[in-house]
């Protein structure tokens, strides 16, 4: 019907709901949940065979765990000179030196955080759940959809923002007034029996706020939904004004629907949690019970593998930089492939193929820290995201110290993706990322420019220790590639998000970990 | 999964002493027919359906048109002004003095098609351009490879 799936599930997730995408999504073979079912439990006497783990990140600490807790000898080898790879918060007095040598010296008053990499925890990742409880890691809620938050388009409105809630309304208000139209026309009778034509009837009056005539139209039910013009109050001078609901023409060409889409998703669905104090919290925490298994600052040159071990050279960051080497029986590599690429392994050329089939997507995010919280002061939005068509894409608002002085931090642009738009805003220096994510952030919260006071811009292709945010996998490069990636090669396994069909997400590398750990161990185990 | 449905018939049960337990599911299958023929009969609807569909699936252009700005404004994210490359883990390699660079074709091969973690990039820029970059960069940053690539070898090599 010269409709790509992208913008069907769009249509039919924002007119019908989310339910009713996943359904057509699960139907269509997209989607991807979370497999977790039960902590692993992996049995047997390993007569004291040793694991090396090459990366601190949540696979490689999730996979150290857990061959530790079954009697491996394990040892980690880490780039960074701290745990947790990809799950990383920014503090003032933290330094950050990209590739390129740009050193950003973080500014934020105490207290304050920027996650440069993930944000959030879907509820259905339970894998990475249970590593945040058995390592008591305090959680809390991450508001994701916001009703008063904000839809902007520099196109529409005459770049105007509307609060979601508004366009939330109005386009479920209209678009259930059409179907109602088109139902009691019969001109859905192909599809609706008679019975199931009164049900949907009442569901759409329901759903949409429709009147006695199914119209969607002002009034005091409408602007219970869509917001009062002036709310209801208490004593004499409290009448509510109804407020205008936005022509369906207008919202329909505005594009502004098309950002609802996100929240649906099953990884965005209620309930959604962060750890309280950054992101970066559950790298530490993994960290801590690792204690004096990991060795930081070391960069791994060469990985070999002879019929009865491994042995990886590493170069040591700081002080004596002489080549040395670790050994072990097996070795689980966490390396991403965009360095893994760069490095002799010794592996068959299927997985040394599938290594060097995947690029990494550009991400940049640019974190705002600002001397008041204006967002909650003036414009009343307390966590959630507000959405751009402009390059930034993204303003996500702090999910935590709710009313408290002393400012915030904003996620002031989230650019994701391998596209013209996102290179383009890769290739600006931080500083200068910055300086767009101020420019236009000021469209939408004028506040900016006076309230502003540091800011901080990672950019994933020039993160020295991953290239790039995560693996881009295609469709068919997955078909090509990814068992080749994920099977056992002798005595070295990888495990990261790149090894998952969650890619980008931490639940994709602990899962990825989990599921690497548990074939290896069934190898040692039927190889004695 | 949380839905509007869920919601919904939980606010339908105080209002309706009836509710089928098939509803639900009858009322899935129903919205999502009736989602369909929205999309199909509507005449709003449907003129919005392909301003999505172009706006989803057209690749868009880097819009830079000369090698200078192409590098700059794309390459440089990564390969670092003057080309210099940069080592921290991986590396991206420098692109100044680089011998690798003396037959066109193989820095060309590269950009459309990406090599390692280095993204395919052919998609976002037109034969033009791409040769505009080629040219600009090995004529730069102490490369000195005068002979041009065009837009046509460009073009012979998607």
């Amino acid at each position: 019907m010269g409709i790509s799936r992208r913008a069907l599930f769009n249509l039919i997730g924002t007119s019908a709901g989310s339910a009713v995408m996943y359904d057509a999504m699960l139907a269509l073979g997209y989607a991807a949940q979370s497999d977790f079912s039960r902590p692993i439990k992996l049995s047997g006497d390993v007569k004291g065979s040793s694991v090396l783990v090459l990366g601190a990140g949540l696979a490689g600490m999730t996979a150290a765990y857990e061959l530790r807790k079954a009697g491996y000898k394990v040892q980690i080898l880490e780039y960074n000179d701290r745990p947790g790879g990809r799950n990383w918060s920014l503090y003032g007095g933290d330094e950050y030196t990209e590739l390129g040598g740009n050193t950003q010296k973080i500014q934020f008053a105490k207290g304050l955080y920027f996650n440069p990499g993930p944000w959030r925890i879907p509820h259905g990742h339970q894998g990475l759940l249970h590593y945040c409880k058995i390592l008591n890691v305090p959680l809390e809620t991450f508001c994701q959809v916001n009703y008063n938050a904000y839809l902007h388009s520099s196109k529409a409105f005459g770049g105007k923002a509307k609060r979601y809630r508004e366009v939330s309304a109005d386009f479920n208000g209209h678009v259930a007034e059409l179907l109602a139209k088109a139902t009691s026309q019969n001109k859905l009778d192909d599809s609706v029996t008679a019975d199931e034509k009164d049900a949907l009837l009442k569901a759409l009056k329901e759903w949409g706020t429709l009147d006695k005539d199914y119209q969607y139209r002002k009034s005091d039910p409408v602007s219970n939904v869509r917001g009062y013009n002036t709310p209801p109050g208490g004593g004499i001078a409290s009448v509510p004004e109804d407020s205008d609901p936005i022509p369906f023409k207008q919202l329909v060409t505005s594009g502004l629907w098309s950002s609802m889409h996100s929240g649906q998703e099953v990884g965005h669905q209620s309930q959604i949690f962060q750890p309280v104090g950054g992101m970066g919290m559950i790298g530490k925490a993994f960290g801590a019970s690792l204690n004096g298994l990991i060795r930081y600052g070391c960069k791994v040159t060469k990985i070999t593998q002879e019929p009865n071990g491994v042995t990886v050279a590493y170069t040591s960051r700081s002080g004596d930089t002489r080549e040395q080497v670790a050994k072990a029986d097996w070795c689980v590599c966490t390396i991403p492939a965009s360095i893994l690429g760069q490095i002799p392994i010794a592996v068959g050329a299927p997985m040394r193929n599938a290594i060097n089939s995947l690029s990494y997507e550009a991400s940049i995010k640019v974190g705002l820290e600002f001397k008041r919280r204006f967002w909650e002061e003036d414009d009343r939005i307390y966590g959630g995201i507000t959405y751009t068509d402009q390059l930034i894409s993204n303003i996500g608002y702090p999910s935590s110290n709710y009313q408290s002085s002393g400012g915030g931090v904003l996620l002031g642009g989230y650019i994701y993706g391998n596209n013209a738009e996102s290179f383009q805003f890769a290739a600006l220096s931080a500083q200068d990322q910055v300086k767009k994510a101020l420019a236009q952030g000021e469209k939408i919260h004028p506040q900016y420019r006076r309230e502003f006071k540091s800011g901080v811009a990672v950019s994933w292709h020039r993160v020295p220790w991953s290239l790039g945010c995560a693996a881009a996998w295609t469709d068919e490069n997955r078909k090509k590639n990814y068992n080749a990636l994920c099977a056992i090669d002798g005595r070295i396994v990888l495990a990261g998000e790149h090894c998952s069909r969650l890619p980008a997400w931490q639940e994709g590398a602990v899962l990825s970990a989990l599921d690497t750990v548990q074939r290896l161990h069934k190898r040692v185990m039927s190889s004695r | 999964m949380s839905s509007f449905f869920d919601d919904h018939f939980a606010i339908q049960r105080h209002v309706m002493p009836i509710v089928d337990p098939n509803a639900r599911q009858v009322m899935k299958v129903c919205l999502t027919a009736a989602a369909m023929a929205c999309l199909a009969i509507s005449p709003a609807m449907g003129a919005a359906a392909p301003s999505t569909q172009s706006r989803a699936e057209a690749v868009k252009k880097v819009p830079m048109q000369d090698g200078k700005s192409i590098y700059e404004n794309v390459c440089q994210g990564c390969h670092m002004a003057g080309g210099k490359g940069a080592v921290g883990a991986g590396m991206y390699p420098a692109l100044a003095n680089n011998p690798k660079l003396e037959v066109a074709g193989y820095p060309a091969a590269i950009v459309i098609n990406g090599q390692k973690a280095m993204p395919p990039l052919g998609e976002y820029f037109d034969d033009r351009q791409i040769a505009e970059v080629l040219n600009y960069i090995r004529t730069h940053f102490g490369n000195r490879y005068t002979d041009k690539i065009t837009a046509a070898e460009v073009k012979a090599m998607r």
